[in-house]
């Protein structure tokens, strides 16, 4: 592992991401605990300018943007990250399983993922969130996690079968590992850093599709998110009063929490996969 | 025989869609009936708040009874519910009763069209375009271009867009700040109309596309970054073949797979693509969709889940046959031929 880290230290754009990444991070996890106000309670008018009283002015009921921004980070990268873990393990499951089996459970579980994958993931998304009434952060990560997997399983799929027919698997085969200690201790630690890349765009995926549902109107329930905050701007005419400050917040921490993922992964992309290195 | 494998390849194709079709709208069918209590109640219920008067409500409460079912067992609901699929009957609208939920998507659909195919064509190609240059020149160039396609194809369509908005309608108002056409025209065929429409348009397209392009030219660049490492570029240059003619071979490879990079774009373009419509009040899906949830809609939130859906099958379909077509190896791995 210590390894792995310093090769990606190399990169520029992993160490670039990386600590963009952190900043949100610390920004959205430290800030609602050290914020001195509630994100729903009162702290001036509609759509106050910034002032001594709020940095960042206040929204169309008069809650401070900054505290709800913190809150919204936090909330957006939770949902993303259940998200992110929910579809990787789906994803790398039903991958290993098609790939490492092959035959008729391969062309099953590839049929059912090549489906999946033509039918467009948000109107699934809508359909179940407008079935499931009450929806937490969490719940909203899970929902996101079990429509996006499909693109994962294919890509794990395809690596497994490269890796089944390695010698160091026919040895592991031959003393006699069952199916599942093959997969786990033969296969799954070699594309370890290939899962990682696949989380990560889960990850900045489940962030994105969590943003489009809110601004839908189907966002998590009484929390606040980065796209609940858009929302709200939105139906309360902020771009249009030209209220900048209820939304370019939002709109600046979505962009800088994708494009720091996607850093991170470019850079694990170049370290990994030495041919996309141009001398 | 050449032609009847291609005839297999598009009937398999098909098969294919149509499973998925069936899939899909059985999940449009299902899922808003899992709604605890009942989707008709909760409807209702908004317009007893409201105060509509009583025998008004229970006229209205009868019709969506009827028109969802839902006294009727499940799988009867289920079989009237394909029948009038085929029969193009969505349902009733429930914000504008009772207008037809079919009507209200007729009209909004050829704005989205207008919108989203000529965005997406038009990304895909200068898209792959600049991911090719990107990938054959390299260096500074490519370090510049690569991250900044990086920084928009990430970025969901609607940051861009509500930054443009602000930006060019708002602050500085060049463009007008909503809507397909301006308030007291009437879409007609004039020029004027049509100059009124463009300048609606601009802004839309605008922040769309070049999230496209962003987004294909990353998948570009990878490609021919991949090609250009391969055996039969090394053994053209060492032939002494000119740069130039190299560069043809290796875009010409490097494009196939882009034509599935068209194809998925179409599916994952769609929901960014939708609420972009909702942030510029465009007249299309997108923003019926967004009243629709916000009044809690049933039969429209389902047709316009429903339309997506063919919408985004049918695109798939075309670009896999389009590219069954054009590279036969397709062709032969898909029949299980290799």
């Amino acid at each position: 592992m210590g390894e792995v880290l310093i090769l990606v230290l190399r990169s520029r754009r992993f160490i670039i991401g990386a600590v963009l990444f952190l900043a949100v991070l610390t920004f959205g996890v430290i800030g609602p605990r050290v914020a001195d106000r509630d994100p729903f309670q009162m702290a001036g008018g509609l759509f106050d300018p910034p002032s001594d009283k709020a940095i960042l002015g206040t929204d169309n009921l008069g809650r401070d943007v900054f505290v709800q921004l913190m809150y919204g980070t936090g909330t957006s990268l939770l949902i993303g990250c259940v998200a992110g873990v929910v579809a990787t393990t789906i994803g790398v499951t039903v991958g290993t399983i098609a790939g490492f089996k092959g035959g008729f459970i391969d062309e099953l579980l590839m049929g059912v993922t090549n489906i999946l994958i033509t039918i467009p993931s948000i109107v699934v998304l809508i359909l179940l969130s407008v079935a499931i009434k009450s929806r937490s952060a969490v719940v909203m990560g899970v929902i996101i996690g079990v429509t996006s997997w499909p693109w994962t399983a294919r890509a794990v799929r395809a690596q497994t079968s490269s890796l089944k027919i390695r010698e160091h698997v026919d040895l592991a085969r031959i003393s006699g590992y069952t199916t599942a200690e093959l997969i786990v201790k033969e296969i799954l630690p070699y594309m370890l850093s290939y899962i990682f890349m696949a989380f990560i765009l889960q990850f900045s995926g489940g962030i994105t599709n969590e943003a489009t549902l809110s601004m839908l109107g189907l966002g998590p329930f009484q929390t606040i998110s980065l796209g609940v905050m858009l929302h709200w701007a939105l139906l309360w005419e902020a771009v249009r009063t030209g209220a900048w400050w209820a939304f370019v917040p939002p709109v600046l921490f979505l962009a800088v929490t994708s494009f720091s993922l996607m850093l991170i992964n470019a850079g694990m992309d170049e370290v990994f996969n030495p041919r996309l290195r141009k001398s | 025989m050449l032609k009847s494998k291609f005839t297999r390849y598009v009937f398999q194709k098909l098969g294919w869609y149509l499973l998925a079709f069936l899939i899909a709208v059985s999940l449009n069918f299902i899922l808003p009936r899992l709604i605890p209590g009942n989707p008709v109640n909760v409807m209702i219920n908004q317009l007893a708040v409201g105060g509509v008067q009583s025998d008004a409500l229970a006229r209205i409460y009868e019709n969506y009874m009827r028109e969802f079912g839902l006294d009727q067992p499940m799988h009867i609901q289920f079989i009237s519910y394909f029948r009038n699929l085929f029969r193009g009957d969505l349902g009733t609208s429930f914000m504008l009763y009772p207008g037809k939920v079919s009507d209200l998507i007729k009209e909004a659909l050829p704005w989205t069209i207008a919108l989203q195919i000529p965005t997406i064509l038009v990304g895909w190609i200068l898209g792959n375009i600049l991911g090719a240059v990107c990938a054959y020149k390299g260096g500074r160039f490519d370090a510049v271009v690569f991250t900044s396609a990086l920084a928009v194809s990430n970025v969901p369509y609607y940051c861009l867009a509500i930054i443009l908005l602000y930006g060019l309608a708002v602050h500085n108002p060049i463009f007008p700040v909503g809507g397909g056409y301006s308030f007291g025209n009437f879409p007609d065929l004039s020029f004027s109309f049509f100059l009124d429409a463009l300048h609606h348009y601009t802004l839309p397209f605008l922040s769309m596309i070049v999230v496209a392009i962003g987004g294909q030219a990353i998948g570009m660049r990878e490609m021919a970054l991949y090609e250009l490492t391969t055996d039969y570029v090394h053994y053209s240059k060492a032939m002494g073949l000119r740069d130039k003619k190299v560069v043809g071979y290796v875009f010409r490879n490097a494009m196939l797979p882009q034509i599935t990079g068209l194809a998925i774009s179409f599916g994952t373009m769609m929901g960014g693509a939708l609420v972009t419509e909702s942030v510029f009040s465009y007249p299309g899906i997108g923003s019926l969709l967004f009243t629709a949830i916000r009044q809690t809609d049933y039969p429209l939130i389902q047709g316009c889940t429903l339309i997506i859906t063919i919408a985004v099958l049918l695109a798939n379909f075309l670009v896999d046959i389009a590219y069954g077509f054009i590279d036969p190896r397709i062709r032969a791995a898909q029949l299980g031929e290799r």
